[in-house]
């Protein structure tokens, strides 16, 4: 990724917020069909400046980020959702008009407009051309993938159809950093004051219905001398492995089975080494302070607490490098088609394949994704199964439970099972979802398959970064807040100015409340106070369990004694019932959080949360007694 | 193969669609009338949408409009999903929409 000359959105230095004066600056929207290298182009201007933000009132998110220019001004840009065309009749559509015709509220109306298009698939994509340069905004259009048009023997003649548009055009490459300094060009002349619009040769279809915008396109594409490039070989001959009918399905399983092995034995390395890391410093801390209350709490309360949590980081970011391979590569579209079939059976259908994929490593942009999908029963009953997919959060519990409890032979067994059991319940439950409420005749499934392309390091690695800063704010803000509560209601009330024994504190008295519930599980009140921490995310468990034992006395100078303690305190029936609640309870706000903006209310997110929540009782319950009356 | 089986095979099935076949040979006498009728090799030029107006809407888009040549390439193992090739792309159908892509 050295290619960044005439790229200024490579220097690294944060600018300060505001800008240079008070004055606004200026948006400029980036529009393309699905498929263009939007995401590319936007990632190539900002860099790591910019934010996935959503629109007031609607379900569809968008990224902002900031432009710096060569003369230190910044300009905004938003990455609008890919569309066809502009007609408002779905979300993504009417959100992208509301935005360019500057009725999206909270936003004011873009100053100019970036337009990008697949140079290679020029013809159809230059549909979408004919409503946005309607519009009247100040257009730049982006003829994207020039690099894949030259190479397939493609041509156009961008000055001429720069003529017949009435707006400027650059053939660029985003992936490649090509023409980007066009873009740049364009920008900085957009802050300066609105270019005067040329008068377009070409008359743009006054009546804008599909196929007068296709003639318009052809129309345009044939006055430019457009040569389509040659269709891509390599992906056709991909696509005879990926697609065939033997292959094909064993590609799918070796991708799949992959995926979880990359990310445990991948990641266990790293996971140990951060893992020594954290203990090594936090007895090293330790010998630093003295011995009192503040030291006490630094350890047992942050250090174990946080620590826990952190060394978790390397699997869920193989899982995210993953499925980031898999979804810019192109053949997560291809798993979706292969996968269509039996999602049929279950009642929903290829396009579910792809968010529940991504369900493994996180429920929240699994739920995001599941916008795709047309048919609104079939995306709510995706919504609703996707929790049940074993997300990263669950690793770190299910890892430390096996680890103290299952012998090291039947371990990877074991954690297969959990995500097997996870598997078996989101279908069981979206057969009953679609036979039942959410009942609908079979429904349409179109889906474009995106030629083959090579995942860039530059859009994998901002993939990465994001998600690090996730997990990293949420280890420092949510996990570290239980933490010190934890440890502050196991620290009080005070007697004779010393706290209380665990045994006597307001933290026993809240685990004993709520013990009689849980007791049929064969849980005790310390792991009844992690459940009640977990509501806020999954993984908090195990950290709210490092404090309590931490403070219980047990000397928790390595991770191995938290399990030890775990194992003098939970009986094997307990620790099952454990495993199995932590397989299909909706433990974590941030779910629920999104489940109510997707499905527009609170009616889905609460009836899935009692479900999941009751379907995890019953379970547990079952396997408690299953196990206990086996040993 | 009940659809309780695939809980073993881990999201898909091996299963060949035998009815399928026959229907392709069936279409061998006559020439395709619809997308689905298509043999591989085959193209044909597509004249009318019969379904419901927003899904002809989303299939004009993605490129089905009367008048384009559509050619079939390749299908999930089962024979369902098929890919069609159309202006310039490469879009998955399911049959019973393919079957409603009446051609010239």
């Amino acid at each position: 990724m050295s290619d960044c000359h005439g790229c200024p959105a490579a220097t690294m230095t944060m600018p300060p917020p505001g800008g240079l004066s008070g004055a606004r600056r200026q948006i400029v929207a980036i529009v393309g069909p699905p498929n263009s290298g939007k995401s590319t182009m936007f990632n190539r201007l900002t860099g790591l400046r910019q934010k996935v933000a959503n629109f007031p009132g609607v379900t569809v998110e968008h990224r902002m980020g900031r432009v710096k220019l060569e003369d230190d001004r910044e300009v905004f840009v938003v990455d609008l959702p890919g569309v066809y065309s502009l007609n408002p009749r779905t979300e993504d559509e009417r959100v992208t008009h509301d935005v360019l015709t500057g009725r999206m509220k909270d936003l004011p109306k873009p100053d100019a407009v970036l337009l990008i298009l697949d140079s290679t698939n020029l013809g159809r994509h230059l549909v979408l051309a004919a409503p946005v340069l309607s519009l009247g905004l100040p257009t730049l259009v982006i003829l994207n993938m020039a690099d894949d048009l030259g190479r397939g023997g493609g041509k156009i003649d961008s000055a001429e159809l720069a003529m017949q548009l009435g707006a400027p055009v650059a053939l660029v490459s985003a992936a490649k950093g090509e023409g980007v300094d066009k873009v740049f060009q364009f920008l900085a002349g957009t802050t300066h004051s609105a270019a005067p619009q040329q008068k377009p040769l070409m008359e743009l279809p006054v009546i804008q219905d599909i196929p007068k915008c296709r003639a318009w396109a052809a129309n345009a594409g044939s006055k430019a001398k457009y040569h389509a490039p040659a269709p891509p070989l390599w992906t056709r001959r991909l696509d005879s492995i990926f697609l065939n009918k033997i292959f094909g399905p064993l590609v799918f399983l070796l991708v799949v089975v992959g995926v979880f092995e990359t990310i445990f034995a991948g990641a266990k390395p790293i996971q140990d080494l951060i893992d020594h890391a954290i203990d090594y410093s936090g007895l090293w801390i330790q010998h630093l302070l003295p011995d009192n209350a503040f030291r006490s709490l630094l350890i047992n309360g942050v250090w174990k607490g946080v620590g826990s949590v952190v060394q978790f980081l390397p699997q869920i970011l193989f899982l995210f490098l993953f499925i980031g391979i898999l979804e810019d590569s192109g053949y997560l579209a291809r798993a979706a088609l292969i996968a269509d079939r039996t999602m049929a059976r279950i009642g929903l259908q290829g396009k579910s394949f792809i968010p529940l994929l991504s369900a493994y490593a996180c429920a929240v942009p699994a739920i995001m994704a599941t916008r795709t999908i047309e048919n609104k029963r079939d995306r709510i009953a995706t919504i609703l199964i996707a929790p049940f997919m074993t997300c990263s959060a669950r690793l770190p519990v299910y890892t430390l439970i096996i680890a103290a409890f299952i012998a090291p032979h039947f371990q990877v067994l074991a954690l297969l099972g959990l995500y097997l059991a996870g598997f078996l319940a989101a279908i069981t439950t979206a057969k009953l979802l679609k036979s039942t409420v959410l009942k609908s005749t079979r429904s349409s499934f179109m889906l474009e398959m995106p030629p083959y392309r090579w995942p860039t390091v530059r859009s994998l690695s901002l993939r990465l970064l994001d998600r690090s800063k996730v997990f990293l704010q949420r280890a420092g803000t949510v996990i570290l807040a239980v933490a010190v509560v934890i440890w502050v209601l196991g620290n009080v009330p005070l007697s004779h100015g010393k706290p209380p024994s665990l045994d006597h504190s307001f933290e026993a008295g809240i685990g004993h409340a709520v013990e009689p519930a849980i007791r049929p599980l064969g849980f005790n009140w310390k792991i009844g106070i992690g459940l009640i921490s977990s509501l806020a995310a999954r993984e908090v468990i195990v950290g709210t369990l490092g404090t309590i034992y931490g403070m219980e006395g047990s000397d928790l100078e390595h991770s191995k004694d938290l399990q030890q303690a775990l194992r003098k305190d939970l009986s094997p029936g307990g620790a099952a019932a454990l495993l199995v609640f932590f397989a299909f309870a909706m433990q974590c706000m941030s779910t629920i959080a999104v489940v109510r903006r997707e499905t527009g209310g609170w009616k889905w997110p609460a009836a899935q949360f009692a479900y999941m929540t009751l379907f995890a009782y019953a379970f547990a319950f079952i396997a408690n007694r299953l196990v206990t009356a086996l040993a | 193969m009940t659809w309780k089986a695939q809980y073993w095979t881990l999201g898909f099935d091996l299963q060949m669609s035998f009815k399928r076949k026959a229907k392709a040979a069936h279409a061998r006498s006559t020439p395709a009338r619809n997308l689905h009728e298509l043999r591989r090799g085959e193209s044909g030029i597509l004249d009318r949408l019969e379904v419901p107006e927003e899904e002809a809407r989303r299939l004009m888009e993605m490129g089905f409009l009367p008048g384009h040549k559509v050619t079939p390439a390749h299908s999930a193992p089962g024979g369902d999903p098929r890919v069609f090739r159309v202006d310039g792309s490469e879009v998955a159908l399911r049959r019973e929409t393919a079957i409603r892509l009446i051609l010239r």
